[in-house]
């Protein structure tokens, strides 16, 4: 049932969503026949099927006849018979359709208006082709927030998956799929979650469906115990209430049991070297590389002083498959694949111990259960699973070396929702570029702070312990963590920003014509765009700005699309703006004269005009333009001419202020229009990502 | 006032037909010199033969069209929206253009005659309904790609808005300027086009 729901749904959904675009009717109101005409053509364009009207009553009739016939609306504002707020209310009330609203005016006042009546979108007239493509995103969306709200806690749970992905096209049967394809790991576990979460709408505390007899604990279920033992506080920590916590579909009151039993038998020896291990750490803080080579198990002698768990993790990790650097702990074979990580994870495990408070680096104490549990629990007998743990930590900690540790304690060490996808994601990348995803992954972690307290502490830590090796892991883990502590900053700037203008954007007044603050926004807009293509995540940080975006419900899902038309229209803004100033037409003989530059001005036509435009009333000159114009058939040269006298006569100051703000626009309208084709590019390709995948 | 209109309407045409000596000039052929050869329509104008019959070609015609189009680029009396229009005519609408010119030739000759009947009436107060007029004058102004009449309504709209009852007049009628010119000179390009349609149908020995 579920894999075939699953695909079913996502087949759907293809199947569904190739053609989609195409065929996608569309009701399009508007009391103008010149641009109902051309809207009709435009969308008959973009192989839409259109209905038009021009009276806003037939197309509520025609809406009540049947709401199924329509997927979208196009409506003029301003109508004689009915107000198209009115309608556009009316239609979102019965029918739930998307509405897209039309004018020619970009009053942000209307805009505004537009907004708390609910409707998707804001176009301005002239409508253009391009925009009209886009619009099929506002059917779609709506139907995934539909969907979604469904599913909301399946996917917040397993947060496998960029949230913006989720938020922006693929159902969550896709990400589902996703989920499953990513973390194999948790691969049944994954699909027994969403399963349950798509039926159930609420992930399930029974262990309804298991279907594992033995429950491995892997490194996001360990965090979760973790997280949930923190959370009750390690002395109340009650493993139904560890369960409940957890919310971990197929996961029995006994398994939390045991697993908390041993837990708390490894806190109680960890907390014995802590202070040991804080020196260590301490002394050994700076030197990353060296610490990388892997030395005998001697190296692990006093890590076994940690008892059962550390022995076995050392022996594991001197069998750890060959990296750059750990190679050399490979000696012994056959033992269980934890290796460094494992280690780094103790490391990191009694660091966070010995700094004592345990609920403060709980986070980071899964890293050390999982391998710990693992290791006193399958000694020497690594299953398939663990294997494919292990290997994916191999994977992690053969990429990156001294950053292997790092990688899987910083991943280890985030919390729900970014974090998994991303480790997962990252480990089977294995790229350096995780790096970042790291401080991304801690940032999006709600105890952040919380993890780099413990990171400091974790670094001072982890030099307590005598072994090199393991404490390498655990050194340059920690150490490099502070790193990425710092890099947490830039990230938590850059995501602060990119979000900004999610909420800055559609919250306030998008289109004040005040230039100033269009001019802010533009900035704001610019920034964010360069802030996104400078994230070497692009999607995750597109992802994270659309995900505010879409997760929040009602007016907000369509402000994803708003801001690229929001962006277009702060493109339309200023022109608008310009010729509302009424000194368009000076613009525009600026441009004209601009354009005609090259021109030689041959005509003496000008000549005996010139005096007569001297004069101060420019509305007069303007006046005389126009017959000018036409009198001369528009000569070019005449033209230039008489731009050239215009502006002579005009008010200099006038005209410099224009030609500056003109500029300035200009300028701030081809950084805009980058920035938007970036966000477009970027939220379209986000789209096309999530919908192909 | 109705003869006023017809006059402001056509007084560009006249003004126009008074024209077909001059040369136009085009950007896309690069400078022409001032004895260039003439257009078709001077040629037509000279002999009085209906252009399609001048065994021109009709590539000449195309010419004249692209240049005419060129000219009211750069003049900015038409901007990109009116190469959207077009590029929507294709064979399953092969007169889409001219058609939704047509309306909207219609509907603003319309719109601004009530422009003018509000703005002329002494007790001229409803600035708002004049609003909504002009409103969807500028609409459709904008989606045909009428640049210049648009940014016309802009100051007019802005006039409005200040309740300037004489700045809205002012405004007017550069509108009806700037309407007129446009009106022409798409006149003069449907033409074109008709006619390059016609003599491309039609064959000629082809004559010096």
């Amino acid at each position: 049932m579920t894999v075939e729901e699953r695909k079913g749904g996502l087949a759907g959904e293809d199947g569904v969503k190739d053609p989609f675009p195409v065929g996608m009717r569309v009701l399009a109101v508007d009391d103008d026949p010149t641009c109902l005409m051309l809207l009709d053509g435009l969308l008959r364009r973009c192989q839409y099927q259109v209905t038009t009207t021009n009276q806003a009553i037939t197309a509520l009739k025609m809406l009540r006849e049947n709401k199924n016939n329509f997927d979208l609306v196009i409506s003029d504002v301003s109508m004689p018979d009915m107000d198209g707020f009115k309608l556009l209310e009316l239609v979102g009330l019965e029918m739930d359709l998307p509405v897209i609203m039309l004018s020619s005016h970009s009053d942000p006042k209307l805009v505004m208006r537009g907004i708390t009546h609910g409707a998707c979108d804001y176009l301005l007239k002239p409508v253009r082709i391009e925009e009209l493509k886009n619009i099929w995103q506002h059917v779609i969306r709506r139907k995934k927030i539909d969907s979604k709200d469904q599913n909301k806690s399946a996917d917040q749970d397993n947060a496998l998956h960029a949230d913006g992905e989720g938020g922006e096209g693929p159902p969550s049967s896709s990400n589902a799929d996703q989920n499953g394809k990513l973390n194999r790991k948790r691969k049944d576990q994954n699909e027994d979650e969403e399963e349950e979460g798509e039926e159930n709408g609420e992930e399930n505390e029974d262990p309804s469906s298991q279907k594992k007899p033995r429950v491995v604990w892997s490194v996001e279920l360990h965090r979760k115990f973790v997280a949930a033992v923190n959370q009750l506080g390690i002395e109340k920590a009650v493993p139904k209430r560890i369960l409940d916590l957890m919310n971990v579909e197929g996961l029995t009151r006994e398994n939390v049991a045991s697993h908390l039993q041993k837990y708390r038998l490894y806190l109680k020896r960890i907390s014995c070297v802590a202070t040991q291990q804080a020196n260590m750490v301490a002394a050994f803080g700076a030197k990353d590389s060296s610490y990388m080579r892997m030395g005998s198990l001697d190296g692990f002698g006093d890590f076994r002083g940690l008892a059962g768990p550390g022995r076995l993790n050392s022996t594991a990790m001197s069998s750890y498959p060959p990296s750059g650097m750990l190679g050399r702990l490979n000696s012994p074979a056959g033992l269980s694949l934890r290796g460094l990580t494992s280690s780094g994870l103790i490391q990191t495990g009694h660091a966070q111990n010995s700094s004592n408070s345990v609920n403060t680096h709980g986070k980071l104490q899964p890293v050390v259960l999982p391998t710990n549990q693992s290791a006193s629990l399958f000694q020497g007998i690594p299953t398939s699973l663990e294997l494919d743990q292990l290997q994916q930590r191999k994977c992690i900690s053969t990429q990156r070396g001294e950053f292997s540790s790092v990688d899987n304690t910083t991943v280890f060490t985030t919390a729900n929702g970014f974090p998994d996808s991303r480790m997962t994601v990252h480990s089977s990348s294995n790229s350096l570029s995780n790096a970042p995803s790291n401080p991304l992954m801690l940032q999006s972690n709600p105890q952040q702070t919380l993890c780099r307290g413990g990171l400091a502490n974790q670094s001072s830590l982890k030099a307590v312990t005598l072994n090199p090796e393991p404490y390498t892991m655990g050194v340059s883990g920690s150490s490099n963590f502070l790193d990425h502590g710092r890099c947490n900053e830039n990230w938590q700037s850059a995501l602060q920003l990119s979000k900004f203008p999610s909420n800055s954007l559609p919250l306030s007044e998008p289109l004040n014509c005040d230039p100033l603050t269009t001019n802010n926004l533009r900035e704001h807009i610019s920034s964010t765009g360069s802030h996104i293509r400078r994230s070497p995540i692009d999607f995750s940080a597109t992802s994270v700005l659309a995900g505010p975006l879409e997760d929040s419900r009602g007016e907000m899902p369509c402000q994803s699309g708003l801001i690229g038309n929001v962006v277009q229209n702060i493109n339309y803004a200023p022109k608008q703006r310009w010729e509302e100033q009424k000194q368009d037409y000076t613009q525009s003989s600026n441009h004209v004269f601009g354009t005609l530059n090259s021109i030689i001005p041959a005509n003496n036509v000008m000549g005996p005009l010139n005096h007569s435009l001297d004069q101060n009333n420019a509305a007069c000159n303007r006046k005389m333009d126009m017959p000018l114009i036409s009198q001369s058939n528009a000569s070019s040269s005449s033209l230039v001419q008489h731009s050239e006298v215009e502006k002579s006569a005009m008010d200099t100051k006038m005209v410099s202020n224009e030609d500056y703000l003109l500029e300035q626009t200009k300028s701030q309208d081809g950084l805009i229009h980058n920035s938007y084709e970036s966000l477009d590019d970027l939220m379209s390709a986000m789209i096309k990502r999530s919908l192909g995948s | 006032m109705e003869r006023e209109k017809t006059d402001i309407f056509s007084r560009e045409s006249q003004r126009e037909s008074g024209r077909k000596g001059k040369q136009l000039s085009g950007r896309g052929e690069g400078l022409e010199p001032q004895v260039a050869e003439e257009t078709a329509r001077e040629s037509s104008a000279k002999t009085g033969l209906p252009l399609w019959m001048l065994g021109l070609g009709a590539d000449r015609l195309r010419a004249d069209m692209n240049r005419l189009l060129a000219l009211l680029f750069h003049q900015g009396v038409l901007d990109e929206q009116f190469l959207q229009l077009q590029q929507l005519q294709d064979e399953t609408s092969p007169n889409f253009v001219s058609e939704v010119v047509n309306i909207y030739f219609h509907e603003s000759e319309k719109l601004l005659r009530n422009l003018r009947g509000l703005l002329m009436d002494r007790e001229f107060s409803d600035y708002k309904k004049m609003g909504i007029h002009l409103n969807q004058f500028m609409g459709s102004s904008s989606s045909i790609g009428a640049k210049r009449v648009r940014n016309v309504c802009v100051a007019f709209r802005a006039a409005s808005e200040q309740n300037n009852r004489a700045g809205c007049l002012r405004a007017l009628e550069l509108v009806e300027h700037e309407y007129c010119y446009l009106k022409n000179k798409l006149h003069e390009l449907f033409q074109l086009e008709q006619q390059r349609v016609l003599a491309a149908g039609v064959r000629y020995p082809i004559q010096n």
